[in-house]
């Protein structure tokens, strides 16, 4: 084009009326500061154990597919070790410390990961497979931000629980998952530091990377031995965390599956828990919204992190009047999602997190279309290595589908109608699951009225997908027991000694 | 006649703030300086302006950067009614129209037979395009249909001339007023809407545009016309003007990607766009004494 000669310029008709395919040139963002080791051992008493091959299993880069380190799978010898590291520490240095003095550490972290948090956004894509874009603007600084908050409560604990005197629990088992690994653990690690625990925590086994980093940081930044472990594995090894005897608190993120047998095993058990686990959101659109910025809402709630997200709002109830233009708006909008390699900064749509929740999902969409659902997938080719699913969109679906009921965790949305507000609340509360749902309307009184009907731990109101360390996130029903972030979230972690437990 | 449309401003902020992160290097950024610089109507609209001021213009307008003779010529340059036979007669063996603004800018506050008046000697003097303002007082207090009756008229005035609605959205007080006037002045006849005169700030914004868009491809849903957009002033440096060409691709597809569809009114664009041009063409930056101020 810029090789036109002038005489063509010169032609009205061939200057005015170029059809121009301008498509995005690849802009991948920088990875060489980004380092990290073929092997990592496990983080145990402030170092790492040694690395032992036999005993080790590899990462993959869900982005092409290709092994990039391999990390230990800690077994129950390696459990104990951990939680006597994090017992030692509690009744040592650690447990002493002021809360002054636990805010100086935390602060210290949350500064280094605002340092570091281009590496860390590389990592994280790089192990998950989550678009730069997300890990840059949204992982990464919002880990930084729950340091930050916690840091500003370690001291002022007497002020959260006004009258009552809060210690803490001791060492807590903390177990998170692989849809946003550091994210995670700051909303774990932070309050329980902020509230003078130790910690053993376990990354999911297939996004360990950013964990394993962290260590590295805390060493850094000279965090007392022993107050944070982090151990590697899959479920077994969880499970070896859940059963030690001497823990005295367990925080599970993950499956309502894994959820309910952590329960039944520690039923027995004096043993504090919290647990935040799956979702069914609903995405109520009322015919009186500003449907352009509904529809970007749409876009955020259920493609946000490939789909990959408990509170994600993956059923669109949409009110009869303006289903047919929603859906059509919402096809042109996905025609400009861009799917592709997650370390392009151009990249809206990245790499599913594994080949089993890639299965996971083409099950379920299957699984739709068998019970007569029609799907909507986007255009456009995708990368031929590598795990990756279009966005898609499954209409003509009942209450009774399977895929409203269940949850896919994945890119993929479910679009019901509704004629009046009751059924809306009605249809969006019949889920035993009970985590996020979002009201788009212009009218604020009815998204008090609607609000305050829908049992779910989190409503959005004219947004999806809004995370703050000052307000709390968790369950009812099914999704789990407990809240994580805010005031809400130091409740997690304490022991109120004159009020006869919590 | 016209539905008031809910905007949710938060929205439509959040909206641009993700357009505004795409990243466009390389080939991809060429082209789109390419097409900023054939999108573009050079503007001069003061009170002091002269024949000598409007020929340099239109110099400019034909060869932007001598030094490189292949770079492309803007779509227009735009001036006030009695510079319009100088303009055309400088640029008669180009392909660049000339635009004029018309009834009674910037303020809009006359007569309707003047602004036809003034409509009709522009385009008698040869303007191939002109820019005309609402009157945003009668859009404010709610007579939408004496609005609406003069945009129809002006239109019939144009002829064949094209025509381009400023809104003047600086005025306007809110988005959805935003939205309501543009989908007025298509339904009026407009052949593109735009925003602003240039001597009101706030002028063009990013959010005012998006929604300017959507009124846009929603017109174009309903009824098959392709109504243009033109943003004007405020829009002063490539990285901004990219971030226009990326909201424009993504609300309206690839076939508003073009001058017949989609311009910029601006006056220090161009050097920016120029300097940039000559950046990646040869891996340095100019120093802005190298280019023309006109």
């Amino acid at each position: 084009m810029s090789e036109k000669k002038i005489s063509d310029q010169t032609n009205p008709e061939n200057r005015k009326s170029i059809p121009l395919d301008w498509s995005y040139a690849e802009a991948l963002e920088n990875t060489s500061h980004a380092t990290f080791n073929k092997s990592y051992g496990l983080f145990i008493n402030g170092s790492f154990t040694n690395y032992d091959e036999n005993q080790s299993f590899e990462s993959i880069n869900p982005a092409n597919g290709e092994a990039i380190y391999r990390c230990t799978e800690a077994s129950e010898s390696d459990v104990d070790s951990a939680v006597k590291a994090a017992r030692a520490a509690f009744e040592g240095e650690w447990g002493n410390y002021s809360g002054t003095q636990r805010s100086h550490y935390l602060y210290r972290i949350a500064r280094m990961l605002q340092e570091r948090a281009r590496e860390f956004a590389v990592l994280e894509s790089m192990d998950g497979g989550k678009p730069i874009r997300e890990s840059r603007d949204v992982d990464i600084p919002l880990a930084a931000a729950y340091f930050f908050y916690y840091a500003g409560w370690a001291d002022k604990l007497a002020f959260a629980f006004p009258g009552k005197h809060p210690k803490p629990l001791g060492v807590c088992a903390q177990i998170i998952p692989w849809n946003f690994p550091l994210l995670m653990l700051a909303w774990k690690i932070a309050p329980a530091l902020a509230c003078g625990n130790t910690v053993v925590l376990k990354p999911a086994e297939t996004t360990s990377l950013t964990a394993l980093k962290f260590c590295e940081l805390l060493k850094d930044i000279g965090l007392p031995n022993g107050v944070v472990n982090i151990i590697t594995g899959a479920g077994s090894t969880g499970e070896y965390l859940v059963q030690h005897p001497d823990i005295d608190k367990i925080a599970f993120t993950g499956s309502t599956g894994v959820g309910k047998s952590i329960q039944r095993s520690i039923a027995k058990r004096q043993i504090s828990a919290t647990f935040e686990l799956g979702g069914k959101g609903a995405y109520i659109l009322f015919d009186d919204a500003a449907l352009n910025e509904a529809v970007e809402g749409i876009v955020n709630a259920i493609f946000f992190n490939q789909g990959h997200v408990c509170c994600a709002g993956s059923r669109l109830l949409v009110q009869e009047g303006v289903a047919d233009r929603v859906i059509d708006l919402l096809k042109k909008r996905m025609q400009h999602l861009i799917i592709g390699d997650p370390l392009d900064k151009n990249t809206d749509i990245g790499a599913v997190n594994s080949r089993t929740q890639l299965d996971t999902i083409q099950r379920y969409v299957d699984t739709g279309i068998k019970e007569g659902a029609s799907c909507y997938e986007c255009s456009g080719t995708l990368p031929n290595k590598g795990f990756y699913f279009p966005p898609t969109l499954l209409t003509g679906v009942s209450q009774s589908s399977t895929v409203v009921q269940e949850e896919i965790f994945g890119p993929v949305l479910t679009i019901q109608t509704f004629r009046t507000t009751e059924e809306a609340i009605e249809k969006a509360n019949n889920t035993p699951y009970g985590l996020a749902n979002g009201i788009w309307t212009d009218k604020g009184s009815k998204i008090f009225h609607v609000g305050t009907k829908l049992k779910s731990g989190v409503v959005w109101s004219n947004t999806y997908n809004k995370f703050d360390p000052t307000s709390p996130f968790g369950g009812y029903k099914e999704s789990g027991k407990g809240r994580e972030g805010g005031i809400s979230g130091l409740h997690a972690y304490v022991k109120l000694e004159n009020s006869g437990g919590m | 006649m016209i539905n008031r449309i809910p905007i949710d401003a938060v929205g439509i902020q959040e909206r641009v703030t993700r357009i505004c992160t795409r990243s466009i290097k390389r080939e991809s950024k060429l082209q789109a300086l390419d097409l900023a610089l054939r999108m573009m109507d050079l503007t001069t609209l003061e009170g002091s302006d002269s024949d000598g001021k409007v020929r340099q213009l239109c110099n400019k307008a034909l060869l932007p950067y001598t030094e490189l003779p292949n770079i492309p010529s803007v779509a227009a340059v735009c001036v006030y009614p009695n510079r319009v036979a100088l303009a055309k007669n400088i640029l008669k063996n180009s392909s660049i129209s000339v635009a004029s603004v018309a009834t009674a800018f910037p303020s809009g506050m006359s007569s309707l037979q003047i602004k036809l008046d003034d409509v009709e000697y522009a385009v008698s003097e040869g303007a191939d395009e002109i820019d005309m303002v609402i009157s945003r007082g009668a859009f404010l207090s709610g007579e939408y249909t004496k609005v609406y009756d003069e945009i129809a008229q002006i239109k019939q005035a144009c002829g064949s001339a094209h025509l381009k609605v400023i809104l003047e959205t600086g005025e306007l007080g809110s988005l959805e007023n935003i939205r309501m006037a543009s989908d007025l002045a298509m339904k009026a006849g407009a052949d593109f809407i735009k925003t602003s005169t240039g001597k009101i700030s706030p002028a063009a914004s990013m959010p005012v545009v998006l929604v300017m868009l959507q009124a846009i491809r929603d017109n174009y849903n309903s009824t098959g016309v392709k109504v243009g957009m033109k943003p004007a002033g405020g829009i002063r440096s490539s990285k901004q003007a990219i971030q226009y060409l990326v909201m424009v691709k993504e609300t309206l597809g690839i076939d508003w990607l073009n001058p017949s569809l989609f311009r910029f009114g601006a006056s220090s664009l161009a050097n920016d766009v120029l300097m940039q041009w000559v950046k990646e063409k040869t891996g340095r930056y100019q120093s802005l004494n190298y280019f023309s101020n006109d």
